[in-house]
């Protein structure tokens, strides 16, 4: 029997890649084309693969180290020198070095492993990053990502899919984070689950790549699977000259199937922040009058160039508040260079800020940032569990960079139209 | 697949994977001992007081979060049989299959050291305190070949052997 109706992204990815016609609901075995470990989720891989005593499939791994590394203690250290250990042993090139890397995410991105339509996948939640290029790519486990060294191929539950109509362009340092955090705190931290989030709409073609893969990292934050962009001319001139191999285009066809529809007018969205302890828990930034004792601006939600940017213009010429800490820490190597060249990386210093090399840092509460008994924090990452930066008493609230900089001025919560 | 029996510990809404195994104990010299950190910075009685078939009991979006595999081998470690909660999240079901801990979709009344007894073939949870009986959806036909055949790497291998 043939079925006739349209597809959505994920349905024609998941379809091509399995050789199947498959919808939503159907589950599908299908063919990845990379597949990423970090230095935490990487190790427990390695122990699996090595069991299974068969040859890697090394073109298609990539690894990279970020979440404790430059090494923080001996035992990262030691878990470090397993991820460089396996990748020379199997020969995979794919591996990026501290110093050559950074997070793992905006590597991906940059390294040119992701183009619409491909299938990805990877040993960490945050690898729905990528459907901000039209990829479908989802987060899985370790002993997941070892069957896919192996194999090339993992199960797959095609998601039925919510589509996200966007329209209109953001005001001023208005961003995707203020997007995102919007969306989750309407649909929920479970609002989202086993689904994906597919984004169109004229207001896509406004938003920057930058923007676009804030709001796709967060879409696991509301339980999505992934959080698809369409992809149009914005994704193929960012694609080109960074991509790694041929790709092929996809976008829904008009009859596609959707389970629920959402519609945001992005001239109509202010200033977000999540309190603790739940990125649903939202409020708009300007009801929020809070102290905080640290302002964190980094990670693969925000620590691109654009958000050291839109930092760096709120804080040139100006002071950290005594009583604040400011951390940054640029996503990857190639954005410190760039805030280098730029001169952001003198703005913050002059503000008096505190500037890393890339690295997970503060954003899982591993080194470089972690807080102390009820210490609070505004971040520009994508989670504020209990504990999640730190001590258990310790708060994080999440927010755009513009918000993350106003506040390390005035030394709480605050939107940056009061800080200029 | 067997019974299980065990007493049941309470957990609410949205328990993430930073709670149940937090970031700092994720380097590898932990990996066979993660059960001795499992809840440690929210409920730290958990790992002292846990024993083996014990049950966790949750509520919606259990696992949401990071998708650290270590998280369900954590409460394997610890003693845990089986997780049920009205809802998991995507990333810690999946894992749970794979490392043989038993995830259970459904919705039931127990408190806290309630004795509870599975039946995964019938779909029932028994309270036996309260002598209540609950019932849950059987597995997808994947899903249910799946946990029978030991999980994913278990299937890996039997492919490789017939493709041999
Ligand atoms: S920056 Fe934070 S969210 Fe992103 S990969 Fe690292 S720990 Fe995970």
């Amino acid at each position: 029997m043939t079925k006739c109706k349209g597809k959505t992204i994920s349905e024609k990815i998941l379809s091509a890649k399995s050789s199947t016609d498959a919808y939503a609901g159907d589950v599908v075995e299908a063919d990845i084309d990379y597949v990423m470990v970090n230095d935490i989720t990487g190790p427990i891989a390695f122990r699996e693969f090595e069991a299974l005593s068969c040859d890697a499939l090394r073109e298609r791994i990539v690894l990279i180290p970020d979440h404790f590394v430059p090494n923080k203690d001996v035992p990262s250290a030691e878990q470090a020198r397993e991820m460089r250990t396996f990748a020379r042993k199997h020969r995979i090139e794919n591996y990026y070095e501290v110093g050559r890397g950074g997070v793992c995410h905006q590597v991906m991105i940059e390294e040119g492993f992701v183009a619409p339509g491909r299938l990805i996948v990877g040993a960490d939640s945050h690898t729905c990053t990528y459907g901000a290029l039209c990829a479908f790519s989802t987060g899985i486990g370790s002993t997941e990502a070892a069957a896919c060294f192996a194999e090339g191929r993992l199960w797959f539950k095609v998601p039925e899919t919510m589509s996200v109509s966007l329209i209109g362009r953001f005001k001023g340092y208005v961003s995707g984070k203020d997007l995102i955090l919007r969306i989750i705190g309407e649909i929920g931290v479970d609002g989202g689950n086993y689904k994906t989030l597919e984004f169109s709409g004229g207001g896509v073609e406004s938003m920057t790549i930058s923007d676009r893969l804030t709001v796709s990292n967060m879409v696991v934050e509301a339980g999505a699977k992934a959080g698809i962009f369409l992809a149009d001319k914005v994704t193929e001139e960012f694609v080109k000259g960074i991509v790694k191999g041929t790709y092929s285009k996809v976008s829904p066809d008009k009859e596609a199937h959707y389970s629920s529809e959402l519609e945001y007018d992005l001239s109509s969205l202010e200033f977000m922040v999540a309190l603790p302890n739940s990125p649903g828990n939202v409020k708009p930034a300007k009801e929020v009058d809070v102290l905080i004792d640290q302002a964190f601006l980094g990670s693969c939600t925000n620590g691109r160039i654009e958000d050291l940017r839109t930092a760096a213009s709120i804080l040139r010429g100006k002071r950290i508040h005594s009583s604040v800490r400011m951390i940054v820490v640029p996503a990857s190597m190639k954005v410190y260079r760039q805030a280098l060249n730029e001169g952001l990386l003198g703005v913050f210093i002059e503000s008096g800020a505190y500037v890393s090399g890339p690295t997970c840092a503060a954003c899982l509460g591993g080194h470089m940032g972690v807080l102390g008994d009820g210490e609070r924090c505004v971040s520009s990452t994508n989670r504020n569990f209990v504990g999640r930066m730190g001590h258990k008493n310790s708060e994080v609230y999440l927010a755009g960079p513009a918000v993350v900089a106003a506040s390390a001025l005035k030394g709480r919560i605050a939107v940056p139209d009061e800080s200029i | 697949m067997d019974n299980v029996r065990g007493r049941a510990w309470r957990f609410g809404d949205h328990i993430d994977t930073d709670q149940i195994i937090p970031a700092e104990r994720l380097t590898s010299d932990n990996m066979d001992k993660l059960g001795l950190f499992v809840f440690g910075k929210v409920n730290p009685d958990f790992a002292k007081n846990v024993e083996a078939g014990d049950i966790v009991v949750a509520g919606r979006n259990f696992g949401c979060g990071s998708s650290r595999e270590q998280a369900p081998r954590a409460l394997k470690q610890a003693g845990v049989s089986c997780v049920i909660a009205e809802s998991f999240a995507r990333i810690f079901f999946r894992n749970s299959i794979n490392v043989g801990l038993l995830p259970i979709e459904c919705r039931i009344e127990a408190r806290d050291g309630d004795l509870l007894v599975i039946c995964p073939d019938e779909g029932t949870i028994t309270n036996e305190n309260t002598g209540k009986t609950f019932a849950f959806k059987q597995y997808p036909p994947f899903i249910k070949d799946l946990i029978e055949s030991g999980g994913l790497m278990a299937r890996v291998r039997e492919n490789r052997r017939c493709s041999r």
